[in-house]
C-alpha cells in the first residue's frame, strides 16, 4: 500500500513565471523523505505537483512526467480527482472541517469514495484515529465538532482524516509549523510510525526535525529572487547532514546561508 | 498647578530635562470635538425618528382600535369608518406572508445557484457580467416591475399557472379559483422572488468567496470533486450567511408596495376572497396604498395605520431574526459555545497546548 515515485524534467509555472526548474528524483515507498530550503524555493509548490494540488491555484500548470509505480500523474486521462484519492495531503495549518464532528471529519473521505455502511465507517474511524495516535484522547467525544481540539490534536485529526481512505502517498506541507513543541513531537513520532504503511514526504523550515524524521533528505535552493527554484541535491538524511557534497547544501544546513 | 488630563500645556519645566525642551502642547481637538459631536448627534436622531414613527403609528392606531368592533386579528372583514367601524387583518397578514414566503422559496435556491456559480463554476470573464447583470435587478424600480408583470410576464404565467394548479388542485393553497385573472398572488410572489433575488445573491456570493481556502483545500486534498468540495466547505461555512441573506429578502418582499399594488388584482363582490395563490389577494401594503385616497377620517385612517403598525412589527422582527442569526453564528463557527466547552475539556491531554 505504498507506492514509489519517480518525476523527472519537472518545471512548474505560476502564469509565465517559472518557479520550479528541471526537478528529477526518486522517492522510496515506505520511507520518508524531506524537503528543505529557504522560503520561496518552490518546495511547497513541487510538493503540491505530486496530487496535482497545485492545480487549484488559477495559471499554474507543470511540464515534465511524475510516474506513481509507472502510472504517469499528467497523462491524459488522468483524473485529479481520482490522483488526490491515491495521494493525500496535510496542510500547514490544521483544517478541519469545522462544521463536522471528530467522527464526519475521519469519515469524510470515505464518504467522498460511496462508503455508507455504518459499521465500516465505525471500523475505519477507530483505525484512523489510533493510527494517527489521536484514538485515546477524543474516542469520548467523536461526536463533538473537530474545531474544538486543540492544534496539536486538530493536525493528527487531519492526518487519520488523510490516512482514513488508504492512500498510497502521503503529502505533509509544513505539519508542524503552527504547533508548539509538544504537538510537533506528537506528529514526528506519528510520522515514525506511517512510514511503515504509507510513502511519506514532507516539507519542513525545520533541520532539526528534517534530521529527526526523515530517510531521504532534498535541498532546493534558488539562485536569486526572481529565478526558479532547483534542487541542488538529495541523498540519504545522514549524508547530506554530515557530509554534503554540494556547499550551498553545507551553507544551509550549517546556517552560514547567503 | 497643571491639569491632570495631560491636555494643557505643563506650567512647569523641568529641572532635570537636558537636551532642547519638547513641544508637548495641546495638539488641536477641534476636528474631534466637532466630529464626536457630529456623530453623536446623528446617533441621537436615527433613534428618535424610529421612536417618532412607532409612536406615531401607537397614537393613531389605539383610538381606531378601541372603536374596532370585530377581532382585529382574526377577522378578514374590512370595513372601517361608518357608525359600526369593522376591521380586521387576517385575510391581509395571510397574502402578506404567504406571497413574501413563496417568493422566497423560489429566490433562494436561484441565488445560491448564481452565487455559487460566480464564485466556483464560472470562468473570470463570465462571473463578473453575470453579478453585475443580477445587481441591476436591484436596480429597476418597483413601479417598472409592477408595470411589466401584469403586461407581460402574467400571460406567460398562465400555463405555469394552469399546470401547478391541475397538480396540486386538492390542495386549498393550489386550487383554482372560479374566475380566471392574471393579477393573482402566484405572479406578485415570482416577480417578489425576482426584485429580492439581488439581495440574496449578493450576500450569498460574498460569503462563499470568503470561504477559507485551507477549508476547500481540505475538501479537494482528500479526493473531492468541485461539487463536493462546495458541499463539505462552501456551504456549511457559509450557511449562516444565506439564512440571514433570506431573511433580508423576506422582508423587502414583505414591504413591497408598488409591483404588489399594480399586479394583485382586489377581491369583490363577484370574486371573493380566496386561500388559494392562484386567486386575487391583497397585502399590507398595497392595502394602504389603495386606499390612500379614503384617509379622510381619524377613524379610518387609525384603521389602515393599525394595519401598517402589524407590517411594522412584523418586518421588524423578521430583520431580527437575521441579525440575531448572523451574531449567533459567524460564519466558520457555528457552534461557538460547544466549541468551547471541547477545548476545555479535561479529557484534552496536550498540557502545552492551552
Amino acid at each position: 500500500m505504498a507506492k514509489r515515485i519517480e518525476v523527472s524534467g519537472l518545471n512548474v509555472y505560476y502564469g509565465d513565471f517559472k518557479a520550479v526548474e528541471d526537478v528529477s528524483m526518486t522517492i522510496e515507498p515506505r520511507s520518508v523523505t524531506a524537503f528543505i530550503g529557504p522560503s520561496g524555493c518552490g518546495k511547497s509548490t513541487y510538493l503540491r505537483t505530486l496530487n496535482r494540488m497545485h492545480e487549484v491555484i488559477p495559471g499554474a500548470r507543470v511540464e515534465g512526467k511524475v510516474m506513481l509505480d509507472q502510472q504517469d500523474l499528467y497523462a491524459s486521462g488522468i483524473d485529479p480527482v481520482a490522483v488526490r484519492r491515491v495521494v493525500g495531503m496535510v496542510f500547514q495549518r490544521p483544517n478541519p472541517f469545522p462544521t463536522m464532528s471528530i467522527f464526519d471529519n475521519v469519515a469524510s473521505g470515505l464518504k467522498l469514495n460511496g462508503v455508507k455502511d455504518k459499521k465500516k465507517l465505525t471500523e475505519v474511524v477507530e483505525a484512523s484515529l489510533k493510527g494517527a495516535n489521536l484514538w485515546n484522547e477524543v474516542k469520548d467525544r467523536l461526536e463533538k465538532p473537530g474545531s474544538g481540539l486543540s492544534g496539536g490534536q486538530q493536525q493528527r485529526l487531519c492526518i487519520a482524516r488523510a490516512i482514513a481512505v488508504e492512500p498510497e502517498v502521503i503529502l505533509m506541507d509544513e505539519p508542524c509549523s503552527a504547533l508548539d513543541p509538544i504537538s510537533t513531537l506528537a506528529i514526528e513520532d506519528l510520522i515514525e510510525k506511517l512510514k511503515d504503511k504509507f510513502t511519506v514526504v514532507i516539507v519542513t523550515h525545520n533541520m532539526q526535525q528534517a534530521a529527526r524524521v526523515s530517510d531521504q533528505t532534498a535541498f532546493f535552493n534558488l539562485a536569486a529572487t526572481g529565478k526558479p527554484g532547483r534542487l541542488i541535491e538529495m541523498g540519504p538524511t545522514k549524508q547530506i547532514f554530515s557530509n554534503p557534497n554540494e556547499k550551498a547544501t553545507e551553507d544551509y544546513i550549517t546556517g552560514r546561508f547567503g | 498647578m497643571s491639569s491632570t488630563d495631560g491636555t494643557a500645556p505643563p506650567d512647569r519645566p523641568t529641572d532635570r530635562s537636558t537636551g532642547p525642551k519638547l513641544d508637548l502642547g495641546p495638539v488641536g481637538h477641534l476636528g474631534d470635538r466637532l466630529f464626536a459631536g457630529l456623530a453623536r448627534g446623528s446617533g441621537g436622531l436615527v433613534v428618535a425618528i424610529v421612536a417618532f414613527v412607532g409612536i406615531f403609528l401607537l397614537a393613531l392606531a389605539i383610538p381606531a382600535l378601541a372603536d374596532n368592533n370585530s377581532s382585529f386579528l382574526f377577522s378578514r372583514i374590512w370595513e372601517p369608518g361608518g357608525e359600526t367601524p369593522r376591521f380586521g387583518i387576517a385575510a391581509l397578514f395571510y397574502t402578506t406572508l404567504v406571497s413574501s414566503i413563496i417568493a422566497m422559496v423560489i429566490a433562494v435556491p436561484i441565488a445560491v445557484g448564481v452565487a455559487l456559480f460566480t464564485t466556483y463554476y464560472s470562468p473570470k470573464r463570465l462571473a463578473a457580467p453575470v453579478s453585475h447583470a443580477i445587481d441591476l435587478l436591484a436596480a429597476v424600480p418597483s413601479i417598472i416591475y409592477g408595470l411589466w408583470a401584469i403586461i407581460f410576464f402574467a400571460p406567460i404565467l398562465r400555463p405555469v399557472i394552469d399546470g401547478l394548479s391541475s397538480a396540486l388542485g386538492w390542495l386549498p393553497l393550489f386550487e383554482k379559483p372560479a374566475t380566471d385573472n392574471l393579477g393573482v398572488v402566484f405572479t406578485a410572489s415570482v416577480v417578489l422572488a425576482i426584485m429580492i433575488l439581488p439581495v440574496v445573491t449578493a450576500i450569498s456570493r460574498e460569503i462563499f468567496a470568503q470561504t477559507p481556502i485551507t477549508h476547500r483545500e481540505g475538501a479537494l486534498a482528500l479526493g473531492a470533486t468541485r461539487w463536493e468540495m462546495i458541499r463539505m466547505a462552501v456551504l456549511p461555512y457559509g450557511r449562516s450567511g444565506v439564512v440571514s441573506a433570506s431573511m433580508l429578502g423576506l422582508g423587502r418582499a414583505l414591504g413591497e408596495t408598488v409591483a404588489v399594488l399594480i399586479i394583485l388584482s382586489v377581491p369583490n363582490g363577484n370574486d371573493p376572497w380566496d386561500s388559494s395563490i392562484f386567486a386575487g389577494g391583497e397585502t399590507f401594503a398595497s392595502k394602504i396604498a389603495n386606499n390612500a385616497a379614503e384617509f379622510d377620517s381619524p377613524e379610518k385612517t387609525g384603521a389602515y395605520i393599525a394595519a401598517g403598525l402589524v407590517l411594522f412589527v412584523v418586518t421588524f422582527l423578521v430583520n431580527s431574526a437575521a441579525r440575531l442569526i448572523v451574531a449567533r453564528s459567524g460564519p466558520g463557527n457555528r457552534r461557538p459555545r460547544r466549541n468551547r466547552r471541547a477545548g476545555t475539556n479535561p479529557a484534552q491531554t496536550e498540557g502545552a497546548a492551552t
